[in-house]
């Protein structure tokens, strides 16, 4: 491909991808949001981070198939004991990186 | 919950620190963005994609997920118009994350907006998030976690390209740091019952939904089913006292 052909390509995905980015900041941070629009939204940060992990830790990406018991499910659950225990976001990330790395270094 | 969002357009009284903050907020995502995007740099270099082109994606879209998919499909031959729709389909569910946290950006000029707009990323939405809700955090720095997580991106898949060939990416559990950051993220976020039987909802159906549904809709259809849930079990519970 050339030049202006990755320009396009790249622009229009940016394009895409700016536009749900851009329009909720632009039309939302300029009215009074009624209460319940605030009170529902702000259970969208947590639903969010689940739904994200929720494949990661519970099933086979590769296969898209249930699978219980993965490392990062194993991984986690110390994880987040730490996390509870310290309420450091740093610590926690360096934490579940070295657990994740001695799983995979006793297991494998 | 029906507590009153304070709008935070004043800056933090400590300005000095912004950059600090920013840094020590933002970290955890940049750390967590150096494998991924290497790994990026090298499909992409062996997909016969150049340095420079890399780059120009990775400034111009900046959305992780969408870049792999794109160059996953140029490599397998694809026309660019079903690219383009695919990225739109993946990147729909910043939509969501815009809205919530526009709630904290209220006021705004929309200059300022428009480049906020173009940071918001599943991890630097869920690390401003976190700090605006404790409160100690304001709109300079959360600009400053956008753009510190965009440079980490730009520069690690750049470097990924121009090395273009297999390294050890996974090395000391890097690829688990963004996973680790969530989950600590998902703590730090429950704040009472209604948020837990949210994330456990969203767990659940997104579980399901991933593993019945192909494509990535499970993100957006879980996030929206789990969140209306969790807020008509709060109005029942509040109804019947």
């Amino acid at each position: 491909m050339s030049f202006w052909e990755y320009l396009f390509l790249f622009s229009a995905m940016g394009l895409v991808t700016f536009l749900p980015r851009w329009l909720p900041l632009i039309y939302l941070a300029h009215r009074d949001l009624p209460q319940w629009l605030i009170d529902w939204l702000s259970l969208i940060p947590i639903a969010i981070l689940c739904s994200l992990l929720a494949p990661i830790l519970f099933a086979n990406q590769t296969t898209r198939s249930l699978e219980l018991g993965k490392p990062e499910l194993l991984v986690a659950i110390p994880t987040l004991l730490f996390a509870i225990k310290t309420k450091n976001l740093g610590a926690t990330v360096l934490a579940g990186m070295a657990l994740y790395w001695l799983f995979n270094f006793l297991y494998q | 919950m029906s507590r009153q969002i304070p709008k935070q357009h004043k800056l933090l009284p400590d300005n000095q620190a912004w950059l600090l903050d920013a840094l020590m907020a933002s970290w955890p995502i940049c750390f967590g963005y150096i494998p991924i995007g290497l790994a990026l740099g090298v499909l992409a270099s062996q997909a016969g994609i150049p340095a420079w082109a890399v780059a120009m994606m990775s400034v111009l879209v900046f959305a992780g997920s969408a870049q792999f998919i794109c160059v996953a499909m140029l490599n397998a031959g694809s026309g660019i118009w079903p690219i383009i729709f695919t990225t739109f389909i993946i990147n729909l569910r910043h939509f969501l994350m815009a809205s919530a946290v526009a709630v904290y950006l209220g006021g705004l000029r929309k200059s300022f907006l428009s480049l906020f707009a173009y940071g918001i990323t599943d991890e630097s939405f869920a690390v401003n998030m976190t700090h605006f809700r404790k409160g100690n955090w304001d709109y300079q720095r959360a600009i400053a976690v956008n753009q510190l997580a965009n440079t980490a991106w730009i520069v690690s898949t750049t470097c990924g390209a121009m090395i273009g060939q297999r390294i050890p990416i996974g090395a000391f559990g890097t690829d688990y740091a963004l996973t680790a950051m969530f989950l600590a993220l998902l703590l730090f976020q429950l704040r009472g019952r209604v948020f837990v039987l949210t994330g456990i909802l969203a767990l659940a159906i997104a579980t399901a939904w991933y593993v019945l549904i192909p494509g990535n809709s499970y993100i957006i259809g879980s996030s929206v089913l789990a969140a209306s849930l969790g807020f008509y079990c709060k109005r029942y519970r509040d109804k019947r006292k």
